[in-house]
C-alpha cells in the first residue's frame, strides 16, 4: 500500500463518536424498502445487509434504482415503506447521520474554495471543530494524496483530483459506513487505480462500504459481495463465484466470428440457441467438447470461421444474463 | 446558412422561458410603470400639499388663500390633523407649520405675516410691507418653485382690487394724481371689483391663464427648513435609493448560490450532514444580510468621501436602517432563489421584480413627484420604506426612535419573506 494512504501520527483515524454498542450491531440493514416517484416504483422491496469491513457492490443498468437506494439510505429520499438501520439507529437520526458517509456521483464541492477549505467546511457541517477537525482534514488530504494541493482552488484541479477530493469530503467525519456512488466516473486509469487504493485503505480500517458502479472489473476487484439490481429489485446477490455459479453453473461461453452473408450467419446462430453480440456468435456450452461439434456444423453450413475463443463466465456475463442486453437510458 | 442559424436561435429562445419573459414582459412592465408615473392617463399629476398659515386675517390674505385653494395642483391645508377624532382640529401656526415641513408632512408651508394686508402687493418688487414666508423642504426642488409661481398667479387673479389700489398709488406718485371726478369713478370701480371678488371669484380665477414671473406682485421670502445646511443636497437620497436597488440585485444574486449548490449536488451533501434546511437558509440569510450591510457602508463612506455626505453624525440611525434594510433585501433574495429552479430563471425574475420595485418604490424617481396612486403603490416595496427611513436619518435629522415605522415594516417584511422562502425550500429537503 502506498505510504501516503496510511495516516500517520496524531492524524491517524480520528475516531467517530459513535461506536457500536455491541459487536453484533449490523453497520447497515435495509429491509423491504419501497420508494416510488409518482407511478414509477424506483425501489421495490429491496432488502440487504452490510457487514463490518465489507464492501458490497451494487450493479445495475441505468435507472435500475441504485442511486435512489443510496439516497434513501443517506436520508435524502423518504421511502414509502421499509426500514433502514445504521448500527441499529433509524436513518435520519443524528447517530445514523454521523455513522454514514456519502460520496455522491456529482462533484459536490465548492469550486471557489481550496481543497483544505472544502474539507474544513464539510467537517464543520458534521460538527467537527478544533484539533479534531484539523486532524481529520490532514488525514483526508493524505488519504486522497492531495496534501501538496491543499491550497489549490477546486476549480483548478484535474478531474481525478476532484474525484478524490469528492471522496475525501464524504468521509471527513470518519464514518463507519460509506456509500460511494460511481466514484470513478470520468477518470483516467491512473486516477482510478489511485481511488482503488484509497478504498482498499478504508476497508483495511474496517469501514463498511457500499459501492455502485457500471464497471464490472471494479466490482470484481473491490467488492466482497455484489448485488445486482434491476427494476428496483435485487435480482441476485452473493460473491462473484456464487453469482457465476448460480447463473451459469459449470457452463462456459464460446465466442466465434464467421465470414459470410450476415443473414445466413444470424440464421445459423439462432438454430444453435446462440446470440450475436457485436457481430460475434455467442454460445453457452456445458462441456468444451461441444465446441468441435459447433464448428463442424458451421463448416457444413458454409460459414467460414475467422476466430473462436472459449471463456469462463465473469461478472459481466452474469450482469448481462440477468438484466438483458436491451439499451437502458 | 443564415436561416438555419436563425431557426436554431428561435428554437432555443422558445424553450428559454426566462429569456422570453425578459424579451417581452420586462419592456411592457416598465412601459406601464413609467406611463403611470408620467403619462396623462390618470389625469392626476401629483398635487402639492401646502400648509397655509394666516397670521394676518386680512381681506387680502383671505383672498390669497381662496385663490390658492382654487388651484387644482395644490392641496391647501390650514389645520393640523387631529389625533383625537372627537376634538376639533386646531389651526397651523408658524411653528407647527415649520415642524410639519421638517417632518415631511408637506413639502411647502406659506406663512402670511401680520400686516401683509396693509400693503399686499407692489409693482417692481419694492415691497414695503412684511413678506410672505415660503418654508420648504430642499429635498423637493420642484414644489417650492410651483407654489411660488402659483402664489403670484393667485395674487394677480384673486386680488384685482388690491392691484387697482396699488395702480392708483403709482399713478399718484408718477403721473401727478387723479382729479376728484376721476378719483370718484375709480373708487366706484374698486367697489365693483371687491364685490366681484366676493361673488364670483371662481370666474376670475378660471379666466386667468398665467401667473406673474419672478420678482412678482407679492413679496415672498423663501427658506428651506430641511436640508438648508446639508452638503451635497440630494446625496443621501440617492445613496439610499440607488443603494437599495443594487442591494436587491446583489442579494438575489448571492442567494442564487443556493441554486448552484442544488444543481451541483453540494446541497444534498450539506443536508446529509448535521445541517438542516432551516439552518442552511438561516446561515445564508445572515451572510447576505451582512453582505448587504457592508455594501451600504461602503456606498455611504464613498458618499461621505466624495460628496460630503455627513455619515458620522448619523451613525446610530444609519446602522439601524442599514441592518433592517439589509435584512429585508436578503430575505427577498432568499425568496426569489427558493422560487426559481435555475440561475437563468433567477436572473430573469430578479431583474423584472427588482426594476419594478425600484421604479415604483422611488429608487429611480422620487416618490413625492409621482401621482398619489403610485405613491401608495410604492409602499408595497422595500425600496420605499428603506428610502423613507434613510431620508429621516440623513435629511430630517430625526432620532432613531422616529424610525419605528420603517424598522417595523422592514423587519416584518424580512421575516415574512424568509418564512415563505423556508416553506418553498421544502422541495429541496427530500425527494
Amino acid at each position: 500500500m502506498n505510504e501516503q494512504l496510511t495516516p500517520t501520527g496524531s492524524a491517524q483515524s480520528p475516531a467517530i463518536e459513535l461506536q457500536p454498542q455491541t459487536p453484533e450491531l449490523i453497520p447497515l440493514e435495509v429491509a423491504s424498502l419501497v420508494k416510488r416517484f409518482g407511478q414509477v416504483t424506483a425501489v421495490d422491496g429491496i432488502s440487504l445487509v452490510l457487514n463490518s469491513g465489507e464492501c458490497l457492490g451494487l450493479l445495475g443498468p441505468n435507472g435500475a434504482g441504485k442511486s435512489t437506494l443510496i439516497r434513501c439510505i443517506v436520508g435524502r429520499a423518504l421511502a414509502e415503506a421499509g426500514r433502514i438501520n445504521v448500527f441499529g439507529f433509524a436513518v435520519g437520526t443524528s447517530e445514523a447521520r454521523e455513522a454514514l458517509g456519502w460520496v455522491p456521483q456529482e462533484l459536490a464541492l465548492y469550486p471557489r474554495l481550496t481543497c483544505r477549505e472544502n474539507l474544513d467546511a464539510f467537517g464543520r457541517y458534521h460538527g467537527l471543530a478544533g484539533s479534531k477537525l484539523a486532524q481529520s482534514v490532514t488525514w483526508c488530504l493524505d488519504w486522497a494524496a492531495l496534501a501538496d494541493r491543499a491550497g489549490d482552488l477546486v476549480r483548478n484541479l484535474s478531474g481525478g483530483m476532484k474525484r478524490r477530493l469528492n471522496m475525501a469530503a464524504g468521509i471527513i467525519h470518519r464514518p463507519r459506513v460509506v456509500l460511494m456512488d460511481e466514484p470513478t466516473v470520468g477518470v483516467d486509469p491512473q486516477s482510478r487505480n489511485r481511488i482503488f487504493e484509497m478504498i482498499e485503505a478504508l476497508r483495511a480500517e474496517g469501514t463498511a462500504i457500499i459501492y455502485t458502479t457500471h464497471y464490472m472489473e471494479e466490482a470484481e476487484r473491490l467488492c466482497d459481495r455484489v448485488a445486482i439490481i434491476d427494476h428496483g429489485r435485487i435480482v441476485a446477490q452473493g460473491t462473484n463465484r456464487e453469482l457465476i455459479q448460480s447463473s451459469f453453473a459449470s457452463r462456459s461461453q464460446v465466442m466465434a466470428r464467421f465470414a459470410g452473408p450476415s443473414g445466413e450467419i444470424a440464421a445459423w446462430v439462432e438454430r444453435h440457441q446462440g446470440r450475436l453480440v457485436d457481430g460475434a456468435a455467442e454460445f453457452t456450452i456445458e462441456q468444451s467438447t461441444q465446441i468441435a461439434g459447433l464448428l463442424d456444423d458451421a463448416a457444413k453450413a458454409g460459414l467460414e470461421l475467422v476466430d473462436v475463443s472459449l471463456r469462463r463466465p465473469n461478472l459481466e456475463s452474469v450482469f448481462l444474463h440477468l438484466t438483458g442486453r436491451e439499451l437502458r437510458d | 446558412m443564415i436561416v438555419p442559424i436563425v431557426r436554431t436561435a428561435l428554437m432555443a429562445l422558445r424553450r428559454d422561458r426566462p429569456a422570453l419573459a425578459m424579451s417581452f414582459i420586462l419592456p411592457i412592465a416598465f412601459f406601464s410603470i413609467f406611463a403611470a408615473i408620467f403619462g396623462g392617463q390618470h389625469n392626476s399629476t401629483a398635487k402639492i400639499k401646502v400648509i397655509f398659515v394666516d397670521e394676518d386675517r386680512s381681506r387680502a390674505s383671505l383672498e390669497l388663500e381662496k385663490g390658492l385653494e382654487r388651484e387644482d395642483s395644490l392641496v391647501i391645508s390650514t389645520r393640523l390633523p387631529s389625533k383625537d377624532k372627537a376634538a376639533a382640529p386646531s389651526d397651523y401656526t408658524a411653528a407647527t407649520a415649520e415642524a410639519a415641513v421638517k417632518a415631511g408632512d408637506a413639502p411647502v408651508a406659506l406663512i402670511i405675516p401680520a400686516g401683509f394686508g396693509q400693503n399686499p402687493i407692489s409693482f417692481g418688487g419694492n415691497q414695503t410691507g412684511p413678506a410672505i414666508q415660503l418654508l420648504s423642504d430642499a429635498s423637493d426642488m420642484i414644489a417650492p418653485q410651483m407654489v411660488g409661481g402659483l402664489l403670484q398667479k393667485a395674487a394677480m387673479t384673486a386680488m384685482p382690487a388690491a392691484m387697482a389700489e396699488e395702480g392708483m398709488k403709482y399713478t399718484d406718485q408718477y403721473v401727478g394724481g387723479l382729479t376728484a371726478e376721476q378719483r370718484k369713478t375709480m373708487d366706484n370701480n374698486l367697489d365693483y371689483l371687491r364685490n366681484l371678488e366676493t361673488k364670483d371669484s371662481s370666474n376670475i380665477a378660471s379666466s386667468a391663464t398665467s401667473g406673474s414671473g419672478s420678482g412678482g406682485l407679492v413679496a415672498v421670502k423663501a427658506r428651506s427648513v430641511v436640508g438648508e445646511n446639508k452638503n451635497g443636497n440630494m446625496i443621501s437620497f440617492y445613496a439610499a435609493a440607488i443603494g437599495v436597488m443594487f442591494l436587491l440585485f446583489t442579494s438575489s444574486n448571492s442567494a442564487g448560490s443556493l441554486l448552484e449548490e442544488a444543481e451541483s449536488g453540494t446541497l444534498d451533501r450539506v443536508l446529509s450532514s448535521r445541517v438542516t434546511m432551516t439552518a442552511l437558509l438561516g446561515g445564508k440569510l445572515a451572510f447576505n444580510t451582512l453582505l448587504a450591510f457592508a455594501q451600504l457602508v461602503v456606498m455611504f463612506l464613498w458618499a461621505q468621501a466624495c460628496f460630503k455626505l455627513d455619515l458620522f453624525t448619523h451613525i446610530p440611525g444609519f446602522v439601524v436602517m442599514g441592518l433592517c434594510t439589509a435584512f429585508a433585501v436578503a430575505a427577498f433574495g432568499m425568496l426569489l432563489a427558493s422560487i426559481c429552479h435555475t440561475r437563468a430563471q433567477l436572473g430573469a425574475l430578479s431583474t423584472l421584480v427588482v426594476l419594478m420595485m425600484s421604479s415604483i418604490g422611488g429608487s429611480m424617481f422620487p416618490r413625492f413627484l409621482m401621482p398619489p396612486a403610485m405613491q401608495k403603490a410604492g409602499l408595497f416595496t422595500i425600496n420605499a420604506w428603506a428610502i423613507d427611513g434613510f431620508t429621516k436619518v440623513f435629511w430630517r435629522d430625526l432620532p432613531v426612535s422616529e424610525l419605528w415605522p420603517q424598522v417595523g415594516v422592514l423587519l416584518a417584511v424580512g421575516i415574512a419573506l424568509f418564512l415563505i422562502a423556508r416553506r418553498i425550500a421544502r422541495r429541496w429537503e427530500y425527494a
